[in-house]
């Protein structure tokens, strides 16, 4: 059917999920709940990855649709009773519906003006936020845990405090992403996106709409940034504006060039990678900024192409 | 009281905010419209100026005002010094990609927030205005000091405005911006160029800084609101059109101080942002720019 999805490309991702579903056996406890949040944070990178790495528009404001993922969610579930899937779904639709909204204005502008009009809504989304810390409890954010109903699948209860149920709501939102990265970045769509990279007036002169392609890839990303939002308020339980405010649009950013812009599988190597980096980090002084400015200054300086990106540079060409 | 007095104060306050966003905006506009590249660190520049500003003045604590003409002198000097670091250290290695030397300033960002986080404290701190008097209008007093920061910023304004239309450095300054290889043909020290504007920039975000400190306390996080301010002060301007963010900077500055004042800073932010939103959808390129695509 495709050329580019090929048996080896496929039996990779596949392994890789199901390394990770195993994993959850084997791994101490700590890690466990480590790895749980990893795979949310990188289904966040993940959905980063589609615009910056594939499409090449790098967004600063990525953290207003994880915010619009999580607090529909969060929101619905502590006012209105929703239940998970119905919240979750409705999280992924905000995320959705403000990439669009964001997307008719922010793509009249390109290259450096697109970075500072996300960066620019990014930081008005934080400010709605707080300013509406009424209804939003902003500030201080808000748990779940008092609202949130056990997901209820024929006979069986879920309840999200369970650490089991954490790891395989995690391990199901970030295979989802992982498998929709690796069908996009080898479907038609995906070459177009690249072709965009690579050159925006070549695509536009082989007859692309090159806006509508871009405003796709900003939705599509934005979903997957809304559902790693959403499911980040319903497994772990909290929801604060936080999440909203600038590092959280710079992180997924930090996230993607670690492990390789443009690579499946850089956003999940990357995203654990600086997870424990700043872990270990936070065990020798309380400065972990240091961390993040100094890698993103290494990142740009020497190491461009970022893990993956360079394993694929030197020796595993295929990977997607 | 009724509302008269009410918008005379609110446009006093948005003044003062216009002239220092002016200041502010200035150095931003200025080194992307000659170098092309967009600083994330500026306000952090800009907080370090306030920072400076209190040390000067807790080193010299018998005099405010001479802990603000040292400040003054020092703060645009440690400033610029880390500035032209930043030109050599990163920005000339990465050839001044527009993507990469935005990474890398929010990398400098973050380095200098902890910084300052780390040996200056999470505290906010008050600094003294350097000189102390009232003007008393009809219906209330007013602070003379933020009158002075008025007059000291448009002051510099002008100096800026001398040094990039009537000096050298100045056409060396427009040549660059307007064909950065034909200046270089005609024996224009680009590279130099390029350094000296990202340093002048700095400069101008530290001094406003140092002006804001009395009215505003210093503060490791105070840099993010002048950089949001300036960044929409240079969409709506026109990315590089120095007229441009002069003109937006009275534009956003004033009817933020309005704002502000009847209603919350956090709603005029907003407000602001969805002007940009506005500007975008009439004129993609800002009300003074040209294509810079």
């Amino acid at each position: 059917m495709n050329r580019r999805l090929t048996h080896k490309v496929l039996l990779l991702h596949l392994s890789i999920v199901a390394g990770l579903f195993l994993a959850q056996f084997f791994l101490p406890e700590y890690h466990h709940t480590n790895l749980a949040r990893i795979m949310v944070l990188a289904t966040f990178a993940a959905g980063y990855n589609v615009l910056f790495g594939y499409t090449g528009l790098m967004s600063l404001g990525h953290a207003m649709f994880f915010a619009a993922g999580m607090y529909a969610t969060g929101l619905s579930v502590y006012y209105l009773d929703f239940g998970a899937l119905s919240a979750f779904f409705l999280g992924i639709a905000a995320a959705a519906a403000v990439a669009v909204l964001f997307g008719l204005f922010a793509l009249r502008t390109s290259g450096v003006s697109f970075l500072i009009v996300t960066m620019m809504f990014g930081q008005a989304c934080y400010l709605t936020i707080l300013y509406f810390n009424t209804i939003t409890l902003g500030d201080q954010g808000f748990t779940l845990s008092n609202n949130l109903a056990p997901l209820e699948i024929g006979q069986q209860q879920f309840a999200f405090s369970n650490p089991s149920v954490k790891f395989n709501g995690a391990w199901i939102l970030f295979s989802i992403s992982f498998v929709l990265s690796m069908v996009i970045a080898a479907s038609p769509l995906g070459r177009v996106l690249v072709a965009i990279r690579e050159n925006d007036e070549r695509t536009k002169l082989l007859g692309y709409n090159t806006y509508l392609y871009k405003l796709m890839a900003l939705v599509v990303s934005g979903s997957i940034a809304g559902a790693a939002g959403a499911g980040y308020a319903l497994l772990f339980s909290y929801v604060g504006a936080s999440f909203a405010a600038i590092l959280y649009s710079i992180y997924p950013l930090l996230w993607t060039l670690l492990g390789g812009a443009g690579t499946t599988l850089g956003p999940l190597i990357g995203t654990g990678t600086m997870f424990y980096l700043i872990d270990i980090a936070s065990g020798y002084t309380t400065a972990y900024l240091f961390v993040v400015g100094g890698s993103l200054l290494i990142l740009v300086l020497w190491f461009p192409k970022g893990i993956v990106g360079s394993i694929r540079d030197r020796w595993i060409k295929w990977l997607p | 009281m009724d509302l008269g007095p009410f918008l005379f104060l609110a446009f006093l306050e948005g003044t003062v905010t216009a002239f220092v966003l002016a200041l502010t905006a200035l150095g931003l506009s200025l080194v992307f419209g000659v170098m092309r590249i967009v600083n994330v660190a500026h306000g952090e520049f800009f907080m370090l100026g306030a920072v400076l500003a209190w040390v000067c003045s807790s080193l010299i604590e018998s005099s405010a005002l001479a802990g603000f003409a040292l400040a003054l002198f020092v703060a645009p000097i440690v400033v610029g010094a880390i500035a032209l670091a930043t030109d050599w250290g990163i920005l000339k290695r990465v050839k001044y990609n527009p993507e990469s030397t935005i990474v890398a300033t929010i990398g400098l960002l973050y380095i200098i927030q902890q910084l300052v986080l780390s040996f200056y404290g999470p505290e906010a701190r008050p600094v003294a205005a350097p000189i102390y008097f009232r003007v008393s209008f009809p219906w209330f007093g007013y602070s003379g000091y933020k009158l002075v920061v008025a007059v000291l910023s448009a002051a510099v304004l002008l100096a800026s405005w001398y040094g990039i239309s009537r000096t050298r450095l100045g056409l060396y300054m427009r040549a660059t911006q307007q064909d950065m290889e034909m200046a270089q043909a005609f024996g224009v020290p680009v590279r130099r160029v390029y350094a000296t504007v990202f340093v002048l920039g700095a400069m101008l975000a530290a001094m406003a800084g140092v002006l804001i400190v009395p009215v505003q306390q210093a503060h490791y996080l105070m840099g993010l609101d002048p950089l949001l301010l300036s960044f929409i002060v240079v969409i709506i301007g026109g990315l590089g059109s120095l007229k441009g963010t002069v003109v937006a900077a009275f534009v956003i500055g004033i009817s933020d101080g309005m704002i502000s004042v009847f209603f919350s800073p956090t709603l005029a932010k907003i407000l602001a942002t969805l002007l940009v939103a506005a500007v975008l959808v009439i004129r993609p390129t800002g009300l003074f720019g040209e294509d810079t695509a």
